[in-house]
């Protein structure tokens, strides 16, 4: 019987893991509900478009612009060895919009964004704030998850079209400064290559990992159990779940976008 | 009028509640006592649905309190929390004012402002702690904030979980009054837990006390000295020895 034991673990697990998808996509219909019908929260929505969008600015500009400019570096070097230095701008561009700009601006988002989201409304939870939302006749649904989850699907793509386009620039001043690279050649090269479907791709992604960030937040936030002991759960839990989404999502986006 | 049948609650195989039985008549108020940890806290939020019972039946005026129109059962209800439950994301004044700022009972922001203001001094706040925020105050300051926003929408049927544990005896006097004087002079009904016997006394047209997950005694509070009760004689008393086991 022992040597069966790891599997029935297995078994126990895989449903557990099934019933949390469900419980997860059941949330997640109930919560995109909520964000289409009213009573809507103003005051909230503008605060969490503040949070989300706003305030992560900085860490998604200084992500963004460290990346294109190693990607210019690692470009220029690796297309050396065949002669194809001149591919740097047409990389760049490419790589930052179909994949590191989303990807990066994703995982971010999942470190700043759904932690954040996870703990505050998990500690609503243990101090019994979400309970007395309740009492007060407010669902906390509509209050809390609705504002969050809409700001994310609008701010995430904008915070990724501006991540793509820091580190396209990141990646123009090194080829500019230490690569010698002809400044209006690069630029022209980078907008040349690009076609709209990569930056609709990018965008595309970008909606659906700010989703995913705030859905898993506010998901393993509700869910929280007793005591700062669930509040630290609750925010591991969130971001774990959260990054490994966003990049299984972007597998299964790039597939859907680029594959044909 | 919130009668409450063998309502039954369990955490796991933790049986929290095992058959509570309860009427409270409208206009009332029904003071409950029993150790920590006992469910006093878990009956009340049964009564709100915040938790469900596993079986049982909560009516509220005849009707089951779970189904029907929650918002407008929710309208009827304020309850003080044991913590407190303040939001911290808002100042002490909309946290006083929370329902009077949206929903059915929407008010213009000044009017609102003005009733969080005169709800707090009547918990004994001076008007310069509307401004600040929760975690800026007090335990005891929080509670009788969270008792502000309770009662600031003036309804019919009040919970009071705790309300003057982390006060001092004036101010513990001072919010037994107001209690007293919310049952009297609003005809409301109210249901409070508390472990503090001279507010029972103060508080309380009837009593119940809860052990081992059922009402061990009910009654007027006058009935309480001379229940011949082992259970309410032991607790009222305070004494180490009784069937009450002091290690739970
Ligand atoms: N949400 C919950 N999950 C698990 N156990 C709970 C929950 N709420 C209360 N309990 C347990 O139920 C028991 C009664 O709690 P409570 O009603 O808060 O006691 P008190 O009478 O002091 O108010 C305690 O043992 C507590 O641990
Ligand atoms: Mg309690």
């Amino acid at each position: 019987m022992t040597w069966l034991s790891p599997i029935g673990a297995l078994g126990r697990a895989v449903l557990t893991f099934l019933a949390s998808v469900g419980q997860v996509a059941i949330f997640a219909g109930r919560a995109l509900s909520h964000v289409l019908r009213p009573p809507f929260y103003p005051r909230e929505f503008l605060n969490a478009l503040l949070t989300i969008g706003w305030l992560s600015l900085p860490v998604v500009g200084l992500t963004a612009i460290f990346t294109g400019g190693a990607l210019a570096l690692q470009i220029y070097a690796g297309g050396a060895r065949f002669s194809a230095e001149a591919v740097v701008p047409q990389i760049v561009a490419i790589g930052m919009v179909r994949e590191l700009g989303p990807v990066l601006v994703g995982l971010m988002i999942a470190a700043r964004v759904t932690s954040s989201i996870a703990a505050e409304i998990a500690t609503m939870k243990v101090t019994e704030q979400i309970d007395a939302l309740v009492t007060l006749s407010t669902n906390p649904m509509k209050y809390l998850v609705a504002p969050r989850v809409l700001a994310a699907l609008i701010t995430v793509p904008l915070l990724v079209g501006i991540g793509d386009i820091i580190g396209i620039a990141g990646g123009f001043a090194v080829a500019v400064h230490s690569l010698d690279f002809n400044p209006a050649t690069y630029l022209i090269n980078t907008v040349n290559f690009l076609e709209t479907r990569d930056v609709v791709s990018s965008l595309a992604k970008g909606a659906a990992f700010g989703l995913i960030a705030a859905l898993m937040g506010c998901y393993y936030g509700m869910q929280s159990g007793r005591g700062a002991q669930g509040v630290g759960r609750a925010t591991k839990g969130s971001v774990e779940a959260a990054a490994v989404l966003i990049l299984a999502a972007n597998f299964v986006l790039t597939g859907v976008f680029f594959s044909i | 009028m919130i009668v409450m049948e063998n309502v039954q609650k369990a955490f796991g195989d933790h049986k929290v509640l095992r058959g509570v039985d309860l009427h409270i008549e409208k206009g009332t108020s029904m003071v409950i006592i029993g150790g920590s940890g006992t469910g006093k806290s878990v009956t009340l939020k049964c009564v709100l649905g915040l938790i469900q019972p596993d079986a049982g039946r909560i009516l509220v005026d005849g009707k089951p309190a779970a189904a029907g129109d929650r918002d407008a059962f929710l309208a009827r209800f304020g309850m003080l929390f044991q913590g407190a439950a303040l939001f911290d994301s808002l100042p002490v004044w909309q946290n006083v004012a929370f329902r009077l700022l949206r929903g059915s009972l929407k008010r213009p922001q000044a009017e609102a402002r003005e009733i969080a203001v005169e709800k707090l001094r009547r918990v004994g706040l001076k008007a310069d702690v509307a401004d600040k925020f929760p975690a800026e105050l007090s335990g005891g300051m929080q509670k009788r904030v969270g008792l502000a926003r309770a009662i600031a929408a003036e309804p019919e049927i009040i919970f009071f979980d705790e309300p003057t544990t982390g006060l001092d005896p004036i101010m513990a006097g001072v919010i037994n009054d107001l209690i007293r004087e919310i049952v009297v002079e609003m005809g409301a009904t109210a249901m409070t837990i508390t472990h503090d016997m001279s507010s029972v006394r103060a508080i309380a047209d009837k009593v119940a006390m809860l052990h081992d997950g059922v009402i061990k005694w009910t009654g007027p509070v006058a009935g309480m000295d001379d229940s011949g009760d082992p259970y309410l004689d032991q607790f009222i008393h305070g004494r180490a020895e009784g069937p009450i086991e002091a290690v739970r």
